[in-house]
């Protein structure tokens, strides 16, 4: 019987909510987690507003000897994990070690960890940059910590490609899934929030320069300029359906039913960029049809010229207006490696519940953003099936389709 | 140099907490100037970032392979203490 890759547990550290619930509950409502940043004095740089994790205390998160050896990303990253864990029902040490495997995403890792070593390295010596950089700041580091903490020791790895690495993740989490691994962590988290991390990535030219919370991140909206940074993400907890059933796991949230990746062609080549492709890959891998989907969550780079890429990409394969677009990220600001698993989290609620969280701040759309973006308050409709979106800095391009489990198999 | 005249286990214990943390399943109040740095949940990582911190906030030099050979809280503390006293 063919293996089908389901969702049984999210994790989730948000700007506008710790836990997968109290994320959902804000989001629905459509609470704001941007303001302004109080991590550093930010008067000095041109980009002052961001999603800040704010209540998040490592301490009462992660265990203290995890705290000095991590980096802020890792914090949020096992924090999630352990919740997504706990919200499937799983106690690691049931499952054959060999048969967990851990796949997450990663931006920049441990881009705070790594600013306070160098600046020792530079201000006091070599001797003064701590044994712990050397694991702290690269990429894999929440992946094998995850893996260490929880005894998972099947196949792990993790995906660099901007906001897009989640949504690849998620893939490679289903491929694992369909191949026989019992269970996989999968999502991303990141919080590269300091100086050392907005410096770098202001050099994108992507990123709001505007003051209010509110209206600094406006994806496909007339005033749209740039976006918000943010920190946290999501993780998941990734079975068999059938697995899950005879476990009799507490919730199915849903199936990662399709992905696809695309890259773009060369900047100044005129050729289109690969994000109507990946979409359409999406749903041919998932065997379904563009109306059979119910929303998209997208990529929502609040850049014009990237938001009008995108609308006509939506346009190619939906059609004018159709489908219903969001995105929650309005309310987070971008979150990078996290970005693209906290909107799948929030495709697999909106599954779950019938319901699409709304698109904050933008009033008006811009011209040539013909969506049917959905504003103002949450919609309440049948979502059987969502597509999620994202595209990493750099050319990445990744969409991934998740459904309602299989009805018929629900006991 | 430092004004410290004698270094102790409870010292020590102070450095590790900061700067490597403490395991859960260990009673850091208790006694352990006996137990492995490895039983106390301490790999070589951690070793030498406290022989590191040690060594850059009292100026006592402790070797990588030096540190390696301390495996218990008493044996790094004595070894610092001597240093200290010399």
């Amino acid at each position: 019987m063919t293996r089908r890759a389901v969702v049984t547990g999210i994790g989730v550290t948000a700007p506008n909510g710790l836990g997968a619930e109290a994320y959902w509950a804000a989001t629905l409502e459509g609470r704001n987690g941007i303001g302004p940043i109080s991590r550093f004095d930010p008067s000095g740089y041109p980009v002052r507003v961001a999603g800040e994790v704010a209540d998040f205390a490592a301490a009462e998160h992660v265990p203290s000897r995890l705290i000095p050896q991590t980096d802020n990303w890792t914090h949020l990253g096992l924090a999630a994990a352990a919740w997504a864990l706990e919200d499937a029902g799983v106690e690691p040490s049931a499952f054959p070690e060999y048969e967990m495997a851990v796949m997450t995403a990663s931006s920049s890792g441990g881009t705070e960890f790594g600013q306070r070593e160098i600046e020792r390295l530079w201000s006091k010596g070599p001797s003064w940059v701590g044994a712990y950089q050397s694991i702290a700041w690269f990429y894999a580091a929440t992946t094998g910590q995850i893996s260490i903490r929880h005894g998972m020791r099947g196949p792990c790895g993790v995906v660099c490609a901007e906001q897009a690495g989640a949504l690849n993740a998620a893939g490679q989490a289903r491929h694992l899934i369909e191949t026989g691994t019992r269970l996989v962590v999968t999502g991303g988290t990141d919080a590269a929030l300091c100086p050392y991390g907005l410096t770098a990535q202001y050099s994108n030219g992507r990123m709001s320069e505007a003051g209010d919370p509110d209206r600094a991140y406006l994806p496909f909206g007339v005033d749209a300029a740039g976006y918000v940074p943010g920190e946290g993400g999501a993780m998941l907890i990734v079975e068999d359906e059938a697995d899950a059933r005879a476990r009799s796991a507490p919730v199915v949230y849903g199936t990662i039913a399709g992905h696809a990746s695309t890259f773009d062609p060369r900047p100044g080549s005129g050729r289109e960029p690969g994000l109507r492709r990946a979409m359409e890959l999406a749903l041919a891998d998932a065997g379904l049809t563009a109306g059979d989907v119910d929303v998209v969550f997208a990529d929502a780079a609040g850049v014009p010229e990237l938001d009008l890429q995108e609308a006509a990409a939506i346009g190619a394969v939906f059609g004018p207006r159709g489908v219903p677009v969001t995105a929650p990220k309005t309310m987070t600001g971008r979150l990078y490696a996290g970005g693209a698993a906290l909107d799948l989290a929030a495709a697999l609620l909106s599954v779950r519940d019938d319901v699409i969280p709304p698109t904050t701040g933008v009033t008006e759309l811009a011209p040539g953003c013909d969506l049917d973006l959905v504003r103002g308050a949450a919609r309440e409709t049948r979502v059987g099936a969502a597509l999620v979106v994202a595209r990493g800095y750099g050319g990445f391009n990744a969409a991934v389709i998740v459904t309602k489990a299989d009805q018929r198999s629900t006991r | 140099m430092t004004q410290t005249t004698s270094f102790t286990v409870e010292d020590l214990k102070e450095t590790m907490r900061s700067c490597a943390g403490v395991n859960e399943s260990v009673d850091f109040g208790s006694d352990i100037s006996d137990i492995t740095f490895e039983d106390l949940g301490y790999d070589s990582l951690a070793v030498l970032e406290v022989a590191a911190k040690l060594q850059n906030h009292l100026g006592v030099v402790i070797p990588d392979d030096v540190a390696e050979q301390l495996v218990t809280p008493r044996a790094l503390a004595e070894y610092v203490n001597v240093r200290l006293t010399d």
